[in-house]
């Protein structure tokens, strides 16, 4: 009877005596008003970690499927880029990356956690998957992935969802050009690139009175790297005799092989990728294309985008054949022999190209959550645009705020005639410098789309 | 001219697998009334087959390789190579013809396995149900595959002295240029051989002869006193063998992966509906067949008329075929109608 009498009497002052012990307790107790800290926002965002103790990412790599030996590679430098953010292990490439502002106590002092997911290699399971790790798992970004196919399709939805998508392994122009998205970010280099890096050395190497003969595989990535290979080779006075598709996944090449021996052409592009580059080299080989004498020349083999994985598919076939890589593990810089140091000890064998711009995705991402010291995704995108840090393989390198590519140096590789072990397949010929492979932002057209979603 | 001798002879290499796969599928069809989608991963535990003994024969002493000197790192040689120098270098050399000797008995034993464990129980049920079940063990196959080895292509080479192309063109007085791998020749050869082998086998054999008597009135067999059923697990066998051979000889062409078997599968199927469900010689011709328009499809010149027509072309003359004549090229009367 007393109690109810009691909430009855409220006066002004027992309102206010309320209220400043409930502030009193929340300041005690830790969960701060946002009006008292630095760089709070009001605004929700998806992936915002909240008041936990850590922060989960999303790896989406292709787990089944034909590239999962490459998802297989990506998930162990994401597991090991997790270990060194957290401060576990020897710390790997956040000794060589400046500017760098992580301190190995996982990001913006929360511990990194990570959900994986099966991209499969096909579009629609990549977005599936991307779509349950943001929904039900709360991931802060989604990355990884291994065809620009997929990079599209996934980059697209993290726009529309409002979540940082930090590209794997993709190629194609059109990811960071007519496809380009806010939300997006690629490390890896593109087909531009590997056409401007690659030209000059075939025109010291084959010279410059060559006849091409283009294979394509039919889908974005290699329309875009036959347009651009096909520009660059026709800049150093080679001619293009005749540009074919084949379907994705054809196993047996030979049908388009056979009409490359009477065509003229004395060097074949194979503008294919994973299985597709093993299957067509090795049966181009098998036909004697790289016996064969024509025009007075030897017929010479190129593969635009070489991968080490590819070279030991193909075996004795790639050996000798030239091509581009993002990054290679015999590479001397201290960011390179640190990361690969790294992932050595840990699994007993070098890291591929894949494996090396996923790690570094994962700490420019996490770094960039540090520079801005929030999550919220649109502070972040603006510390990730224009960023210039050095050390982690590659030289000095710019995260380009028009398109969110990343310009770095290019290396033109050869399959090695005598490999001193089994993952000693390629030999550097050249690391071309980042200034080479430069190109204006709107080249592709694309629009990266408003940083709030 | 000499592209299109050449388009023929890729025609006939193509031709000479799919003939290989379908022959086995419609033997089995024709015997067990089965339609058994598991023969795609017969086909390529064949070449997986290859790829075991050459990692039998490729075991290797690991030493440490001091010319990576960021991490411990090994360097393998094989034990043949260690114990037999030159004689064990020339065994892992010939390691894919060597398979076959594998292969037969390793195959054989597999396809009475599948028969007698799994298929057997299938015999009386529906078509649909048999579909299913012999997909879902293609999967389990390849998955357990893929388990061992890895998802990537493993590439198995031809032995060197017939790992080039020969100078085809000499021979039939047309063009220097016109050469063809070697081992593809063979492979084209082997396929024919084994062809032969199969039909000299049902046609000149006592016990082909009961089988064909089996596959066409079974009930009069049985009440003569035969087992048929046993002969015709065996011949389930049989069929297992060739496709694990038309698999083995297969994996210089193309590197296997554990995908090998669901990439021929479809294509097996419409050669076998083309040729006629349940007709051997249907089965072979309409593999040449498909295998030679599938080549000249793909020919530039065919392509600029028609874009895409080489990825459409068999289902084009499938259906074709199915609409004038739907028994298929040499169909009979009486299979899988009711």
């Amino acid at each position: 009877m007393s109690e109810t009498k009691n909430t009855r009497n409220v006066t002004r002052r027992t309102i206010l005596k309320g209220t400043a012990a409930t502030t009193g307790a929340a300041l005690i107790g830790g969960t701060f008003p946002m009006h008292f800290i630095k760089n709070a926002h009001a605004q929700t965002f998806r992936g915002d970690p909240g008041s936990s103790g850590s922060v989960k990412l999303g790896f989406n790599v292709p787990q089944t499927g034909p590239y999962a030996d490459e998802g297989a590679d990506e998930l162990r430098a994401y597991q090991l880029a997790v270990k060194h953010l957290n401060g576990e292990g020897d710390g790997g490439m956040l000794n060589t990356i400046k500017p760098l502002e992580l301190k190995g106590n996982g990001i913006l002092g929360k511990k990194v956690e990570f959900v994986t997911g099966d991209t499969q290699t096909k579009s629609d399971a990549a977005r599936a998957s991307a779509k349950r790790m943001i929904e039900k798992d709360n991931v802060a970004m989604v990355t990884g992935g291994s065809s620009s196919g997929v990079a599209i399709a996934v980059q697209g939805l993290c726009q529309e969802m409002g979540v940082i998508f930090m590209a794997g392994l993709t190629h194609s122009n059109d990811t960071t050009g007519k496809d380009r998205k806010r939300y997006g970010f690629r490390h890896f280099f593109n087909a531009y690139m590997s056409g401007q890096a690659i030209a000059p050395v075939l025109k010291d190497e084959y010279g410059t009175d060559r006849r091409a003969y283009h294979l394509t595989a039919d889908y974005t990535w290699g329309w875009t790297q036959e347009e651009s290979i096909k520009a660059a080779t026709e800049n150093i006075g080679w001619e293009t005799v005749n540009t074919v598709r084949t379907p994705v996944g054809a196993g047996d090449f030979s049908q388009y092989i056979t009409p490359v021996l009477n065509s003229g052409a004395d060097v074949l592009i194979l503008n294919h990728y994973g299985k597709d580059m093993v299957n067509s080299l090795t049966q181009a080989v098998q036909f004697g294309l790289r016996d064969k004498q024509v025009n007075g020349k030897n017929f010479e083999i190129v593969v635009p985008l070489y991968s080490r994985l590819m070279a030991q598919g193909a075996g004795d076939a790639a050996k000798g054949i030239l091509g581009t890589t993002n990054w290679h593990w015999s590479l001397t810089d201290p960011g390179s022999q640190a990361f690969v140091k790294s992932f050595g000890q840990e699994y007993g064998f070098p890291p591929s190209q894949a494996a090396h711009t996923c790690y570094v995705q994962t700490l420019l991402y996490a770094n960039a959550c540090e520079m801005a010291g929030t999550f919220a995704p649109w502070e972040v995108i603006k510390q990730l645009e224009g960023f210039e840090f050095d050390g982690a393989g590659n030289g000095p390198t710019l995260y380009r705020a028009e398109d969110h590519q990343c310009f770095k140096d290019v290396l033109v590789v050869r399959g090695k005639q005598e490999p001193q072990s089994n993952f000693d397949l390629l030999e550097v010929v050249k690391q071309v410098p980042r200034s080479q492979v430069e190109y204006p932002a709107d080249m592709f057209g694309g629009e990266l789309g408003p940083y709030q979603v | 001219m000499d592209a299109i001798f050449l388009q023929i002879l890729n025609g006939l290499d193509k031709g000479g697998a799919y003939a290989l796969i379908a022959l086995g599928l419609t033997l089995v069809f024709g015997t067990l009334g089965v339609v058994n989608f598991a023969h795609g991963a017969i086909f390529m535990m064949g070449a997986f087959c290859a790829v075991t003994l050459e990692k039998i024969l490729t075991l290797s002493v690991r030493v440490k390789d001091e010319s990576v000197t960021f991490f411990d790192a090994y360097k393998e040689t094989p034990y043949l190579e260690v114990w037999f120098g030159e004689t064990g270098k020339a065994i892992i050399d010939w390691s894919v013809p060597l398979s076959i000797i594998l292969a037969i008995p390793v195959m054989l034993l597999i396809g009475i396995v599948m028969e007698r464990s799994l298929i057997r129980y299938f015999y009386k049920r529906p078509h649909a149900e048999q579909i299913l079940v012999t997909f879902g063990l293609a999967i389990v196959l390849q998955e357990l595959v893929k388990s061992f080895f890895g998802a990537n292509p493993i590439p198995q080479g031809a032995p060197d002295i017939v790992a080039g192309s020969a100078a085809i063109g000499a021979v039939f007085g047309l063009g220097e240029s016109v050469v063809y791998p070697w081992w593809r020749l063979i492979y084209l050869a082997f396929s024919l051989l084994t062809i032969g082998l199969v039909f000299s086998f049902l046609h000149f054999t006592t016990y082909g002869m009961v089988v064909r008597a089996g596959m066409a009135d079974r009930e009069t067999v049985e009440l003569l006193g035969i087992n048929i059923e046993r002969r015709f697990t065996i011949v389930f066998g049989i069929a297992a063998v060739v496709a694990g051979l038309a698999g083995v000889m297969y994996t210089p062409v193309l590197p296997p992966d554990y995908h090998l078997g669901m990439d021929f599968l479809v294509l097996s199927f419409v050669v076998v509906v083309v040729g006629g469900m349940g007709s051997l010689p249907g089965a072979v011709l309409a593999g040449f067949l498909l295998g030679i328009l599938q080549s000249f499809s793909s020919m530039t010149e065919v392509k600029d008329i028609f874009p895409g027509i080489d990825q459409i072309i068999i289902y084009l003359v499938a259906v074709v075929i199915l609409l004038t004549r739907p028994r298929g090229l040499m169909g009979r009367r009486g299979v899988m109608e009711s």
